[in-house]
């Protein structure tokens, strides 16, 4: 059975397709490998019985020729997006025992071209958090391990940890997941796997539970490239119930995979080379510069100016929108409510209850970055910032740049507790690398390249032009192809 | 115009002060559906009836602008000779109530659909005043929480959550209760003729808070307070009033008026603090990311112009131009579009003046006493149009004429067979009334030296020929006549 849950989505996807498998044995491999997996906690909902019917319909739009895209394809689902008739918590206690009504227009775009939901997948409360430490259900554990101390549980990065987490243990053979400052592209860079956060627009943000809204855009975790170009295809789309969705086609990104590079130009900006970087990671960098080159693009050095006034501006849109989008936690007519003397104890009960510490605290910095005397300095300030951060980037793609390389996070994976425990800043600067592309409302993908000196994964990050996510998946696969084939884990949890 | 002003000064213990008032309406635009969601924004219902997933806040959701409250903003700010801006933003407004289900309310800060314009208001037959309008901005409306239904516990009514209002914010310009409530009125009479708000302020529709100061004639505006949600135009007038009372007391006393909220109390014909300025929200608003700026091309702006019905304003210009109305008559007319239409088919092909007359005096008159808007008329315009012709043609008398009006009002029919059926008509027939008179007269020989000495008298022989001819004497021809006999 274990090998029917190492297949790639694409090789399944032609196996069940020349019927040499059934999409009921695929989906069984995968509950299977989930219920000796739970040590890892990638998964808060786990929904067998749902999945298994999704299969036996599957199977039968299969014999009956009117399979979709994905047709019987099991997947995971970031517990963020809302299921309809499935519990969603956004890894919250203030959702405990939430259960929409409403499906996703992403997960229904998924559910429409036949793939089939093995459950919610766990992920840092609210995505807010770059390790998966700061679920209510508890951290995620990566399947890596590091060569020096093997019992450490290293972390599969965040927000969607428990994405990343199950796609590299074999959980599932994508997920969805969402990114607004780095939450696709670190943990897929931090487990080996393939993370693309598409240009803001692409995919619907609709019931998909908000963090900050200008800057969350959904995507895609698998194994390989062409994993992911095919879920893209499926999730991506204009939503009429999303006014920042755009109305553009999707193109078959399947079809980019393994198409010539030749001639591209890649941008290598000199202010990603930041103080205190390892020397392995600028190695590795230059090792997948020497692999694009290798594969007939061309390297042009770039400057953009603005990139380390990212992440302080980040720190502050973000939880701006976020103190606003997570008013609606309020005990009134859903999720948690811890009675109170009046309304506003009511409220003050409810939410410190309710919400973790690091969500708490962003609610408190959104709150004060807002708040009279302070808007202008902060708010007003940081979206000027944004404008500049997103004008580097147009100056590089107006001289004819097609791609920016860059690596997707300033080191490998790092154990439980190892970082933020004294300093959130120190746990902030895993996106100091991926914030730029939200910020700019870019396309950026993460793909894996191999393995450090510890044994942990590293992954390469290229940022694309608006709605030119074709470019990165042909870039990203010349990459792939390149680099030492990832060998995942063999299931020690199981 | 200082000279009207000062008029308008409050007299205190210490000598003269002005009220100086601004306004913002709250009022419902008329759409199906709510701003930002599909559900139904209509009046009423069950409890939590009309209520979509993005309008109880549900995780996930997200507004999409209803355009006809798009156009119905635009039309209207067109109707008060406004600015149309074509790019405006939608900011969060941010606070926590058990009835504002996202936490916040969406309205527009910085950029407001629709910016500076003006209202020409009649305040009486003699006084017109302009009122600046500073800007008019979409909103959501919040919903209702139920405090009376449970000893313990409050419960909340989304209906009204998301339906969608124009805020309309007046400059400082009006500085009299009167004023006011003029102001309230012709803007009413603005959106109902424009048809983006049905100005029911019952059902609050129409919701006025008021910002009331008042100062030495000349002096720099004092202190403000904010009477909130005052939902009639005689409650605006009640509360200027006693609110301006309430400040001037305080500043003779020496002391100094607090910036704050308050509430009118109607029964106790008093203001209450609500909250002060320190006690006030930080709203913390920030442009919504959810939403795009909402733009539109002038040609969008003026395709909307051309298709607005003709406003009140030029209606009156039209009636005094067109039917040589007197404008306090022209003015009354359009004060609602079903009426003025009621009058221009009542005076079609006639005189005019006196059909004018006919529908404010007696109609107009009638419907009041009764209750009923013009629509609920039990006498048409034509109708009215024929009563009209009868008293201009001579035909009856416009003593007559009020029974007949009467008696087409309580049992309806054609006036001109009501006239003939009943024996209305006037008599003309001068030989007839001459009888009448000589009858009168020869009956009455000690009133007729009376009459000769006192000319006055011969008002008690008006009567007398008329009590003889059942009151259908033409008056003019028996006053003509006795004057002639009795030689006076």
């Amino acid at each position: 059975m274990s090998e029917l849950t190492h297949l790639t989505l694409a090789q399944a996807r032609d196996a069940l397709r020349s019927k040499k498998i059934s999409a009921t044995e695929l989906t069984k491999a995968h509950l299977s490998a989930m219920e000796k997996a739970r040590l890892l906690n990638c998964y808060i909902t786990e929904t067998p019985e749902l999945a298994l019917e999704q299969a036996r319909q599957s199977d039968f739009r299969i014999t009956q020729g009117s399979a979709g895209p994905l047709e019987g394809l099991p997947i995971g689902v970031k517990d963020l997006y809302c299921t309809k008739g499935v519990r969603t918590t956004a890894a919250s206690r203030i959702l405990d025992q939430f259960t929409p009504t409403y499906e996703s227009t992403v997960s229904s775009n998924l559910m429409r071209d036949g793939a089939i939901s093995l459950g919610k997948l766990n992920l840092d409360e609210f995505a807010m958090g770059s390790s998966n430490e700061t679920s209510a259900f508890g951290p995620v554990i990566s399947p890596w391990r590091r060569h020096s101390d093997p019992s450490a549980k290293i972390v599969p990065g965040g927000s969607s940890g428990g994405s990343s987490a199950a796609v590299a243990a074999h959980l599932c053979l994508g997920a969805t997941a969402t990114d607004t400052g780095g939450s696709i592209r670190q943990p897929a860079a931090f487990t080996g796997t393939v993370g693309i956060k598409p240009t803001y627009g692409r995919c619907s943000r609709w019931g998909i539970v908000a963090f900050a809204s200008s800057l969350d855009q959904a995507g895609p975790i698998t194994r390989t490239v062409q994993d992911a170009a095919i879920m893209l295809r499926s999730m991506a789309g204009h939503d009429a119930k999303d006014t920042t969705s755009v109305d553009a086609p999707v193109p078959d990104y399947e079809k980019a995979i393994g198409s010539s590079v030749k001639g591209r130009r890649i941008g290598v900006p000199k202010e990603y080379r930041i103080e205190g970087m390892s020397p392995e990671i600028l190695q590795f960098w230059d090792q997948g510069v020497a692999w694009l080159k290798d594969a007939g693009a061309e390297i042009v050095e770039i400057s953009l100016p603005h990139t380390k006034y990212a992440l302080p501006t980040y720190y502050i849109i973000a939880p701006a929108e976020a103190s606003s989008n997570l008013a609606r936690y309020d005990g009134v007519r859903y999720g948690l409510r811890q009675a109170g003397r009046d309304i506003a104890d009511m409220y003050e009960k409810t939410r410190a209850k309710g919400f973790g510490s690091e969500v708490r605290r962003r609610i408190m910095i959104g709150t004060y970055v807002l708040s009279a005397g302070y808007y202008d300095a902060y708010y007003v300030r940081a979206q000027k910032v944004r404008s500049l951060i997103k004008q580097d980037f147009d100056l590089a793609f107006a001289v004819g740049v097609d791609a920016v390389l860059t690596p997707a996070t300033p080191s490998t994976a790092f154990a439980q507790g190892e970082q933020g425990s004294n300093d959130p800043v120190e746990m902030y600067l895993n996106d100091v690398f991926t914030v730029t592309v939200n910020m700019a409302g870019l396309p950026g993908i993460a793909v894996p390249g191999g393995c450090a000196a510890n044994g942990l994964p590293l992954g390469l990050q290229l940022i694309g032009r608006p709605f030119d996510e074709e470019t990165l998946f042909a870039l990203a696969s010349a990459i792939e192809h390149a680099a030492p084939k990832i060998e995942y884990p063999k299931p020690w949890w199981a | 115009m200082s000279q009207q002003a000062s008029a308008k000064y409050l007299k205190g213990a210490t000598g003269d002060w002005e009220i100086v008032i601004g306004m913002e309406i709250h009022a419902q635009v008329t759409s199906k559906a709510k701003l930002f969601s599909g559900a139904s924004a209509e009046y009423g219902g069950a409890p939590n009836d009309h209520v979509s997933l993005v309008d109880a806040a549900m995780p996930g959701m997200l507004p999409v602008i209803n355009e006809e409250c798009v156009r119905q903003a635009v039309r209207t700010g067109l109707g008060l000779e406004a600015q149309i801006n074509l790019r405006s933003i939608f900011d969060r407004k941010n606070y926590f109530y058990p009835d504002l289900p996202q936490g916040y309310q969406i309205s527009q800060y910085k950029y407001p659909i629709v910016g500076e314009g003006v209202v020409i208001v009649d305040v009486s037959p003699t006084e017109r005043i302009s009122v600046g309008i500073e800007r008019l901005h979409l909103e959501q409306d919040a919903g209702k929480s139920l405090h009376d239904l449970s000893p313990t516990e409050s419960h909340v009514d989304l209906n009204r959550s998301g339906v969608a209002l124009m805020e309309i914010v007046s400059k400082p310009d009006m500085h009299s209760a009167e004023e006011a409530r003029a102001y309230v009125s012709k803007l009413r009479t603005i959106l109902r003729y424009i048809g983006s708000c049905d100005g029911n302020m019952e059902q609050g529709s129409l919701r006025a808070d008021v910002n009331v100061s008042v100062r030495r004639p000349g002096e720099k505006l004092g202190t403000r307070c904010e009477i909130k949600n005052v939902n009639s135009i005689r409650f605006i007038g009640q509360a200027i009033e006693v609110e301006a009372r309430r400040q001037i007391g305080i500043l003779e006393d020496g002391g100094e008026i607090a910036q704050e909220t308050r509430l009118f109390d109607p029964g106790k014909g008093e203001t209450r603090s609500m909250r002060s300025k320190e006690e006030a929200h930080d709203y913390r608003y920030f442009p919504d990311p959810d939403l795009l700026p909402l733009e539109f091309d002038q040609a969008y702006v003026d395709g909307l112009k051309g298709q607005l019905p003709e406003l009140p304003d030029a209606k009156r210009a039209r009636f005094i131009e067109q039917y040589a109305l007197p404008p306090y008559d022209a003015g009354v007319l359009v004060m609602e579009r079903a009426s003025a239409d009621f009058f221009e088919q009542t005076a079609k092909g006639r005189d005019a003046k006196l059909a004018a007359n006919w529908v404010i005096n007696e109609l107009f008159g009638r419907l009041n006493k009764e209750g009923f808007d013009v629509a609920q008329s039990p006498v048409s315009a034509a109708a009215l149009g024929a009563i009209v012709d009868l008293i201009s043609s001579n035909i009856i008398s416009g003593k007559i004429a009020k029974d007949l009006f009467e008696i087409v009002w309580s049992e309806g029919g054609d006036p001109a067979q009501i006239v003939e059926a009943r024996g209305m008509k006037q008599v003309t027939d001068t030989g007839a009334i001459e009888a009448a008179v000589d009858a009168v007269i020869a009956a009455n020989p000690d009133k007729v030296e009376q009459a000769r000495a006192k000319p006055t008298m011969l008002g008690w022989f008006v009567g007398q020929v008329m009590k003889q001819t059942g009151g259908k004497a033409n008056p003019q021809t028996v006053n003509d006549l006795l004057k002639r006999k009795l030689d006076v």
